[in-house]
């Protein structure tokens, strides 16, 4: 039998995945699918309380599920956004290697 | 939802996503965030959340990953060149997600409440479409318009960003 406890326990592995790929990568880009399997992370767990909360007339709390659109959405406008920042470095630099651009740097 | 299908598409979401972060070719990176994606979308359908999987499906592997690999072709990327790697921060990374993960498991171990199965919905609750648009048009509505100014706004940003100077 599947638990809340499963999904909860495969949502946490997944961020993990995707923080230890923010921390060990040097490449922009795949710096950016890190995060987003992250939010992703986030997104299985929030539908999990959601289909755990269930109602006295059998239906599920879908308030969670709206959340999770809305994460869907921000994080849409934040790839597009993050990928044209990456485009105009690259103009610039050359590099999308994370340990060439230093320039603020203390 | 068997605990078989269940397991399966867990372990594939697992598996591909660590592929994303070993690969050193950033195109099978994006192809395998792809795949990771579908079987996320698949455990989103074993929840009874059917929207939210279709809109996985059409907006994270659909659009967001196009736009990846348009990105990584443009730029033609080649596979990463093997870089002298910095042994301490490799290892401060790998110990604060290991950590996390332990964490993660004596947490959800000590929470009673996760051990207990789903509770069984009923049988008219497949049109989570009509219930969604509801609250997002009714509770939801000053977010729901608020992300609409952000999308606008970061539609603007990106066209000012990736113009050409001209000077």
């Amino acid at each position: 039998m599947i638990t809340l406890g499963d999904y909860l326990i495969v949502s946490g592995i997944l961020f993990a995945i995707g923080f230890a790929g923010v921390m060990l990568r040097r490449n922009i880009i795949i710096i950016l699918m890190a995060l987003e399997l992250m939010l992703n992370a986030a997104n299985l767990s929030l539908v999990a309380f959601s289909r755990f909360h269930v109602d006295p007339s059998g239906v599920p709390n879908y308030n969670a599920q709206v959340f999770v659109f809305f994460i869907i959405t921000v994080a849409a406008a934040e790839v597009s956004v993050g990928l044209a920042i990456v485009v105009a470095l690259f103009r610039l630099r050359r590099t999308t290697n994370v340990e060439d651009i230093s320039s603020l740097k203390f | 939802m068997s605990p078989f299908l269940f397991w399966i598409f867990a372990l594939m979401m697992l598996i591909f996503g660590v592929a994303v972060i070993i690969n050193r070719n950033p195109v099978a990176s994006a192809l395998s965030l792809v795949v990771s994606f579908l079987a996320l979308a698949a455990l989103f359908i074993s929840l009874d959340a059917y929207f939210v999987g279709i809109i996985q499906v059409l907006v994270y592997a659909g659009a967001i990953m196009v736009l990846f690999l348009f990105i990584i072709m443009l730029l033609d990327l080649r596979a990463e060149e093997l870089r002298k790697i910095n042994w301490v921060a490799s290892a401060g990374g790998v110990a604060v997600a290991l950590a996390l993960t332990v964490q993660i498991f004596s947490v959800v171990g000590s929470f009673q409440v996760a051990k207990q199965p789903f509770p069984p919905l009923a049988r008219s609750t497949s049109d989570d479409v009509h219930r969604i648009g509801f609250l997002l048009f009714g509770n939801y509505n000053l977010p729901f318009q608020i992300i609409g100014i952000v999308i606008l706004v970061a539609t603007i940003g990106v066209v000012i960003l990736s113009r050409r100077e001209t000077r």
